[in-house]
């Protein structure tokens, strides 16, 4: 059983990884209107343009999750969304804030932050203090983020990673301040406290689509096509063990 | 390429991890990749408490600032750098393991907790409320119902309906409905992780610049 495990593991990621790269290629790349329509991205995009324009800032919440830790992959998507929002946001009087509720994060997103103002030629906008460690412990890193959404001016919330119920409280704090706020967290229990308490909220895999969505990059759409055929081989390997079990083929 | 010393680093350490996962512990001729496994993850988790430390130190150099501004100096600033020092330096002298210590800074923290805690399920319950100020539509209404049935199957009140003869089948088939759009979520994000893994073992995305 171990041997069909890692087997089964090993074709899955090379499937993955093959898909990828295929589409990558020029001939198989689609345009941005392939993308089916996410009614929450799309107001993300005219609040980040808002917000630019207006001179007030995006702070971007990136979650709690150990890069270390399962939960990491979430922490990833958080990352790259911080990356382009900092991209889309350079000409903006107030650059983005990143909070986060791990070590290694944190200095990642000033790591993220970084770069992104390097790559465009402004290492100068760069801010250490942007990129912040709000607490330790889930609760005490709500209530370090609070006091950035209610003192910094903050006009458009996004909170991307693993994160759990109790970031409901910024996103009812994000609301109370007239922001906009789009929440995705890979915790169930946290998505339907979004779903609730957030104006916008992405559900399940959404949360991946997001740097797609926000064109950070041609890799971006590649492996969210590629996640759409491997949820048609999911699909068709569920029915086929259900059919299996029927029969009494297998032993489910 | 942005940073192809390091990128290549990444990768070739991330192979060898998920290559860690992939050979069964009885392959005993690809032994040395569960080793230097082992030994990477082991290198990580220092890592880890490094940065830890780091981001620590970073919140603690934020607020001293922001208490010593001369403009708008922040109140609260000082209750948290006070806080600090006296648990890193009880910390340091006493060991986190000593009872005392941890007696202290738990009856800080779990009060201070529950209260957020208290406050969180007042949110939810005024965020309810509005939910259908904020939302419209089928997928708003199917969360109040659901929210409210299983609330009160969670709370007992329908237990005695459970026991009928003919409603127990389908009070066991409406438990399972969320179990099954648990997995079918869970699936999303795990074909979601594995992409966003990939990206970083193809070297197209990378959280760190090098």
């Amino acid at each position: 059983m171990i041997w069909l495990e890692s087997i089964i593991g090993t074709v899955l990621v090379l499937l993955a990884a093959g898909l990828m790269l295929v589409f990558l290629l020029p001939r198989f790349r689609q345009a941005r209107g392939g993308l089916r329509l996410i009614p929450a991205l799309q107001r993300l995009r005219r609040a980040i343009g808002l917000a630019v324009e207006d001179g007030t800032r995006l702070h971007v919440s990136i979650g709690k999750a150990s890069i270390f830790s399962p939960t990491n992959a979430s922490a990833l998507v958080g990352l790259s969304t911080l990356e382009r929002i900092a991209q889309l946001s350079l000409i903006s009087d107030r650059p983005p804030v990143a909070t986060s509720g791990d070590g290694t994060l944190s200095i990642l997103s000033q790591d993220t932050l970084r770069a992104a103002y390097r790559i465009a030629h402004v290492p100068e906008q760069y801010d250490a203090e942007r990129g912040r460690l709000t607490g330790a412990t889930p609760f005490s890193y709500v209530a370090g983020t609070l006091p950035i959404l209610r003192d910094e001016r903050v006009s458009t919330t996004i909170l991307v990673g693993n994160l759990g119920p109790e970031a409901g409280l910024l996103a009812d704090a994000s609301d109370q301040q007239n922001a906009f706020t789009l929440a995705a967290s890979d915790a169930l229990d946290a998505q339907a406290v979004f779903y609730a308490t957030a104006e916008e909220t992405l559900i399940g895999e959404e949360l991946f689509a997001l740097p797609a969505y926000l064109q950070a990059g041609a890799i971006y759409q590649a492996s969210l096509r590629v996640q759409d055929v491997l949820r048609w081989v999911v699909i068709v390997l569920l029915l086929l063990a259900a059919l299996a079990s029927f029969f009494g083929l297998i032993a489910l | 390429m942005r940073a192809p010393l390091w990128t290549a680093v990444a990768i070739s350490v991330g192979l060898i991890v998920l290559l860690g996962y992939f050979i069964p512990p009885e392959m005993t001729r690809f032994a040395f990749i569960l080793t230097l496994r082992s030994i990477l993850i082991g290198w990580a988790v220092i890592l880890a408490g490094v940065a830890a430390l780091v981001g620590v130190l970073n919140l603690f150099m934020v607020h001293l600032r922001r208490m010593t501004a001369k403009r708008d100096p922040d109140r609260y600033s000082i209750i948290l750098v006070i806080g600090f020092l006296a648990s890193f330096g009880l910390g340091l002298y006493l060991t986190p393991a000593d009872p005392q210590y941890q007696k202290v800074v738990t009856a800080i923290q779990i009060p201070v907790e529950s209260t957020l805690m208290a406050l969180l399920v007042i949110t939810l319950t005024f965020g309810s409320i509005r939910l259908f100020q904020r939302r419209k539509g089928l997928m708003a209404a199917v969360f109040a119902v659901s929210a409210f049935f299983f609330l009160l199957v969670a709370s007992g009140l329908l237990a005695p309906l459970q026991s009928l003869p003919g409603l127990a089948g389908l009070f066991e088939f409406i438990q399972r409905l969320p179990i099954a759009g648990t997995r079918g979520i869970l699936l999303g994000i795990a074909l979601g992780s594995l992409t966003a893994g990939l990206r970083i073992l193809l070297g197209a995305d990378r959280p760190f610049s090098g």
